[in-house]
């Protein structure tokens, strides 16, 4: 195969398989659920239920398009674009195997994923906005607020891998942990990514933006059809890159013994899909002001000092 | 944060419970007799009909879906019609609460979907089903005061004669 076609193939097959991934994620997702709720969920459609999806997109599709009168049309309309298309330029960056990834290689691999994330922010934000409806707005608003805070640890508890690795490039990090997974020394940094993972993809615990109970459904209350469908999309595409990131930055990636490195990639991927949707079924949310004093009160102080300890180890070990 | 490690492993465990759902067309719910579902008019063991066309019924509907018509036949009444309109009942069983006759009654089925509205509406030929019902042995005529063509006034059951009030004897 030409390096071209080899190009090409990498980029849609992950493309493709991302999406899927993505949509069936809420069949994954509902039947966890469900088990999780002793009950089965959906099973009916296809082989388990696994054609759910299908059924769920046929009638999405077939919803009425509506965007409200009140609304500022463009950014409306482009809201839900950014969310999808920076989540998947994101996902460019992580190497599924050695030679799966399309640009896995990029020496500023992890800025690009900080960078991107940051990005998908404004989907959230501009839809909040651009609604004109009060709890839309108010979900918007709490979405800024929180990415914002947690964005900040976020990036110290990656600095811990850095440090670690001496690089920036997701493939050369796991590289790095051929001997020893980053999990074990970077154990704080593991935990304040994941915390800040699941409060970057806006996922349960942390869904303030959203909160049924008391936003109506926040940021996307106004958003219909095909358009609520890609902030769903969205948010599944979410999960799965931050898991992928857990997997690679402090689970060693594809390493593993016995089995072909994608298939390790992708158990370790999935163990955290799992792990997130075990967290929607098992805690409750808490309050926003809680929520903001646990970030900057609790997360960063911890981040900042987990970075000077692993700074300072390193330093110490390249002084001997 | 101990609590919340906690509670993910309660949550987590329950994935090896037992499911509660009933997989319904395949698995059937157990609905108890005095469920509340379709209606029925039942007859009496001598296979006549027990609706008397009191209009009770039709006066406790709190949705009005029963509407029927009395006539009389041999000094018994029978409805000319009686017709229940399922799109409109809520299944809240005054009927049979109102029924004096034991003549209507709910039944654990629920399974009377239709494609279109006007099939559910159900007539007295829809309705009435060839059995008792929850009261076998009843029968309203036997032990009714009212005289009918083979059962005269003092013939029902528990019923002493009529006593002739002008007559003079003890």
């Amino acid at each position: 195969m030409s390096p071209l076609a080899a190009g090409l193939a990498n980029v849609f097959g992950i493309l493709v398989a991302l999406l899927l991934l993505a949509a069936e994620l809420t069949w994954v997702e509902r039947r966890l659920l469900g088990f999780w709720q002793d009950r089965y969920g959906p099973n009916r459609a296809g082989p388990f239920g696994m054609l759910q999806i299908v059924a769920d997109m046929i009638k999405i599709l077939f919803k009425q398009d509506w965007v409200p009168p009140f609304s500022d049309r463009s950014a409306f309309v482009i809201a839900p674009m950014i969310v999808m298309v920076t989540l998947f330029l994101a996902f460019t960056v992580v190497p599924i195997a050695p030679a799966i990834g399309v640009a896995s290689h990029l020496d500023v691999g992890l800025l690009f994923f900080l960078a991107m994330s940051a990005l998908a922010v404004y989907s959230v934000v501009l839809a909040g906005w651009a609604s004109n409806s009060k709890y839309s707005l108010l979900g918007g608003m709490r979405a800024a607020a929180q990415m914002l805070s947690y964005e900040v640890f976020m990036g110290l508890a990656l600095m811990g891998v850095v440090v670690l690795a001496g690089t920036f490039d997701l493939a050369a990090i796991v590289r790095a942990q051929r001997g020893l997974w980053f999990i074990g020394p970077q154990f704080v940094g593991f935990v304040i990514f994941v915390v800040a993972g699941i409060a970057e993809t806006h996922r349960l615990p942390f869904d303030l933006p959203e909160g049924e109970n008391e936003l109506g459904a926040g940021f996307h209350t106004e958003y219909s059809s095909m358009k609520f469908g890609m902030f769903f999309v969205g948010e599944y595409a979410g999960i799965v890159l931050v898991s992928a990131l857990i997997a690679t930055l402090y689970l060693g990636g594809w390493q593993g013994p016995l089995l072909p490195p994608i298939l390790w990639f992708l158990i370790k991927t999935f163990f955290f899909v799992g792990f997130f949707i075990l967290l929607r079924a098992a805690l409750p949310r808490p309050r926003y002001d809680q929520l903001m004093a646990y970030g900057w009160k609790v997360m960063l102080p911890l981040a900042l000092i987990n970075l000077a300890v692993t700074g300072a180890v390193v330093v110490a070990r390249a002084a001997h | 944060m101990l609590s919340a490690l906690r509670t993910l492993w309660f949550t987590f465990l329950h994935l090896f419970r037992r499911r509660e759902t009933i997989l319904y067309p395949e698995q059937k719910p157990y609905l108890a007799p005095r469920y509340r579902g379709r209606i029925v008019l039942t007859r009496d063991p001598d296979g006549e009909e027990r609706c008397v066309s009191c209009y009770l019924c039709s006066v406790a509907c709190p949705v009005d879906c029963i509407s029927l018509q009395k006539t009389e036949e041999n000094g018994r009444w029978y409805p000319a019609f009686f017709r229940i309109n399922f799109s409109r009942c809520i299944f809240c069983g005054y009927c049979e609460e109102a029924c004096p006759t034991y003549a209507i009654q709910l039944t654990p089925d629920f399974e009377m979907s239709e494609y279109e509205r006007p099939n559910l509406v159900y007539e007295k030929e829809d309705l009435l089903i060839s059995g008792t019902g929850k009261y076998p042995g009843y029968s309203f005529y036997r032990v009714a005061g009212l005289a009918i063509p083979g059962k005269d006034k003092g013939e029902a059951e528990r019923e002493e004669p009529p006593v002739d009030l002008k007559g003079l004897l003890p």
